[in-house]
């Protein structure tokens, strides 16, 4: 019995077809809302800046809720870790029967001290480690049917609200963490800018970081389409965004909203004119959040991927200061 | 994780602080009391200070959410981007020829899949695939119909399951080795594993054939299966009945597995429910439409009656449309992934020598069996290119070797030919020296006889004057 040709490539692509009546295809999106709302979504975000920025504050405002504790408290004292550390807190929250599991890393420490040089190596070191988990997983023979994703999806990066211009710090900051992770930055702590202010530190920081050829997110590179592009455009006007932090309510105009009440009057958190917090809550969370999770999956976690099976076998990657380029060459397969 | 808790001071005693922690423990769930980071010492045998505890737990905290976020639209968002990406679906049509898959496929999507009617005469079991881009409001989908071609029509069908199973595992392969890659575009990758295995029976109205069992059972492990009985309308109610429970009892009593729809889910598992009762679904394919009642519809035209297609109470049709796209396609893709891509996987990786490491062995000795696979591989290139390169010196020898050979050989003739026509002249010239000398002696001979003739001659002559000149006298 002769054995038969089996088809290696490609199957031929037919073309368009039309279909002449109603066949159902369409379900298929139902069907793919409900399995994933079943499984439920993760969401590992990172802050990082000085302390005293309003970190905490301003994750509370944007979830609502209280999933970060505040470095200082009334009461106590404050205490300034001698290095970086890294802190991760889990909360599960759920809206409408979606659920989320949110992972909120703090960064205490980063930029405080005298010397704040190689600071970032802990905190790459941190983003690298999740890949390393991430990937081991995902190369085991007997995988798990969905494997935990620690990785950080995004990181908030808050810059003090000077005026003038990006300090060394931040440069070097985000020129080394955007090529790793998707890096959000903000000016914290934006009610103390008037509204020039405001948009001439915005423009000096936007030239800096083309200066420098810093891309945050959302990246220019990785616009699919033009309504994409169009949208993004937007934003990367905006970026980065003066947001205020509150977490206390207050009234105005007969209604309770998140504010900040001082002498001079009550800065309002979600109202546009006051500060940008509104967009950057869009951004990251009802807009592009699917977005940000895809790109550190599809471009991310695959570059670290291949630098990571390009090295020669070396243990667990420690001293990966986040700068690619240091096998570039990797051949295509190993089969 | 770390959580830890803080209690009042002297609000509880120790072992009513056990019970409470292991409650939380176990439950998973946790009733908060207070939330600290810090990672804590045990101050177990202190019944009066404050209580720090620190464990690790899987649970999480559930944090409620004082005013509305937004990211209930998260399914929203990534179903927009699916969309935007494109959705692929595989179907594999397995059965005899003329049962009328292609027709199926025509009527379950309601479009006309180009392709004529295989011929019967086909000397093997071959796939034929093709991929058609359909569009229905704002979802486009990739389909890929593959259908195999001269199934059944051999008189030894040993061996039709085996293309059938190489090609399945041929589009796994295909799919591990782009996520084996080191750059690899997994994202933007054209899916061609089998999603859902049509399997036609022949609707005979008594049992499944042999062959139908064989290439079943090789096939239940790889693909989902949903058996379905075609050209139904041959089968009179009572019989389809008989039949249906005589297949399913084969089925189960040679073990083999075919797709169960979900029932996991509570919004499907009602349907899902009733449906895996109505397997295998009889179903029957028409393309014309004919007008029944005041509406077009798909049926087929028989001098008895008009069998309708989407009429429940004439055949399941409508039932395997709802199943296998309306329903479950996300499942059936999803199983295919999760499942019997998962299995491959595991298998090819294991038969290439990997194993998973050791909780206390090297980090990373996936990388490590790679290096040494390859080297192991060159490794062998190497000796096979020594091994070629000695037979080809081999090789040369002996052409070199028999090529000398010749020679000599051709040495020899000529010198045996030259030998020849030496001999050959010398006999020549001895033969023509002795003719010389015959010639010679010939002319002494000539010459001899000339001069005693003209002697004789002389002396006849005289003689006869003599004789004469007596008679005178």
């Amino acid at each position: 019995m002769e054995s038969a040709a089996v088809p290696q490539e490609l199957p031929p692509d037919c073309g368009v077809h039309e279909l002449f009546g109603y066949v159902g295809i369409e379900a298929v999106l139902e069907q793919m809302k409900v399995k994933t709302m079943k499984m439920g979504f993760e969401f590992n975000i990172m802050v990082v800046g000085q302390s005293g920025l309003g970190k905490s504050t301003m994750v509370n405002t944007l979830f609502k809720s209280k999933v970060s504790r505040k470095a200082s408290q009334p009461g106590q004292e404050e205490r300034i870790p001698k290095t970086v550390q890294l802190q991760s807190v889990t909360h599960v929250i759920e809206e409408k029967g979606v659920k989320m599991k949110l992972t909120v890393t703090d960064t205490p420490g980063f930029g405080d001290q005298i010397n704040n040089e190689n600071c970032w190596d802990p905190i790459i070191k941190y983003i690298n480690e999740q890949y390393e988990r991430y990937l081991r997983e995902e190369i085991l023979i007997t995988r798990k049917r969905k494997i935990p994703d620690s990785r950080v999806h995004g990181c908030v990066y808050f810059i003090p609200p000077t005026g003038h211009w990006l300090r060394p710090l931040d440069l070097e900051f985000m020129r080394r963490l955007s090529k790793i992770v998707n890096v959000v930055p903000v000016i914290a702590k934006a009610d103390t800018l008037t509204l020039e202010e405001r948009e001439e530190f915005k423009q000096r920081i936007q030239r800096d970081l083309k200066a420098h050829a810093i891309s945050v997110y959302p990246q220019e590179d990785f616009d699919e389409d033009p309504d994409d592009r169009l949208l993004n455009d937007r934003i990367r006007e905006k970026i980065p965004f003066a947001v205020v932090g509150a977490d206390q309510e207050h009234q105005v105009n007969g209604k309770r909203v998140l504010g900040r009440k001082t002498k001079w009057g009550i800065i309002e958190v979600e109202n546009p004119a006051h500060c940008e917090f509104p967009m950057l809550r869009d951004l990251l969370i009802r807009s592009h959040l699917q977005d940000l999770k895809d790109i550190t999956h599809n471009v991310h976690y695959e570059s670290y991927r291949v630098r990571r099976l390009n090295e020669s076998n070396r243990p667990a990657p420690s001293s990966n200061n986040g700068l690619p380029g240091r096998d570039e060459d990797g051949d295509e397969s190993n089969l | 994780m770390l959580f830890g808790f803080v209690l009042e001071k002297g609000s509880m005693h120790r072992q009513d602080l056990q019970c409470y922690v292991q409650i939380c423990v176990v439950g998973c769930t946790w009733e908060v009391f207070g939330v600290w980071r810090e990672k804590c010492i045990s101050h177990e045998n202190d019944t009066n200070c404050i209580f720090f505890l620190a464990f690790q737990g899987e649970g999480c905290r559930t944090v409620p959410l004082s005013g509305h976020v937004g990211f209930d639209s998260l399914p929203d968002q990534l179903v927009n981007k699916s969309v935007n990406h494109g959705f692929c679906f595989n179907i594999l049509c397995v059965g005899e020829t003329g049962l009328g898959k292609s027709t199926l496929m025509d009527t379950l999507f309601n479009t006309k899949f180009e392709g004529d009617p295989a011929s019967h005469s086909q000397p093997g079991v071959q796939l034929k695939s093709s991929t058609y881009d359909l569009q229905e409001s704002n979802v486009n989908l990739k389909l890929t119909i593959v259908s195999t071609v001269g199934f059944g029509d051999q008189i030894n069908k040993e061996d039709s399951y085996k293309p059938i199973v190489e090609f399945i595992d041929a589009q796994f392969e295909a799919y591990l080795q782009e996520e084996l890659k080191i750059k690899r575009v997994l994202h933007n990758y054209h899916d061609t594993r089998i999603h859902a295995c049509l399997y036609f029976i022949a609707p005979t109205g008594h049992s499944l054939k042999s062959l139908d069992l064989v290439t079943m059972k090789k096939l239940d492990s790889k693909v989902n299966i949903i058996p379905i009985i075609a050209k139904s309308d041959a089968i009179s109610k009572s019989e389809l009945t008989k039949f249906k429970i005589k297949i399913t009892s084969e089925l189960v009593s040679n073990g083999v597995q075919i797709y169960q729809f979900p029932t996991d889910d509570e919004s499907v598992a009602e349907i899902n429910g009733t449906m895996n009762a109505h397997l295998p679904f009889a179903v029957i394919g028409s393309t014309e439409e004919m007008k029944i009642g005041n509406k077009m519809m798909k049926a087929r035209q028989y001098p008895w009656g008009t069998v309708q297609v989407e009429n429940e109470a004439h055949c399941d049709f409508v039932k395997l449309r709802e199943m296998l796209i309306r329903v479950n396609m996300e499942d059936l893709r999803e199983q295919t992934h999760t499942r019997h891509y998962e299995l491959y996987r595991r298998c090819k990786l294991e038969e290439m020598g990997f194993k998973d490491t050791d909780p206390d062995s090297k980090p990373f000795s996936l990388q490590e069996t790679y290096e040494a696979k390859r080297n192991e591989f060159l490794g062998e290139l190497q000796k096979k290119e020594e091994a070629m390169r000695q037979m080809f010196v081999q090789r040369v020898k002996e052409k070199e070797a028999e090529l000398k050979e010749a020679e000599k050989e051709l040495h020899e003739k000529f010198d045996r030919l030259k030998k020849l026509h030496q001999d050959e002249k010398k006999k020549l010239e001895d033969k023509k020296k002795s003719l010389d000398d015959e010639v010679n002696a010939f002319k002494q001979r000539k010459t001899a006889a000339e001069l005693l003739q003209s002697q004789a001659q002389q002396a006849g002559g005289s003689q006869t004057l003599k004789r004469d000149k007596e008679r005178k006298n």
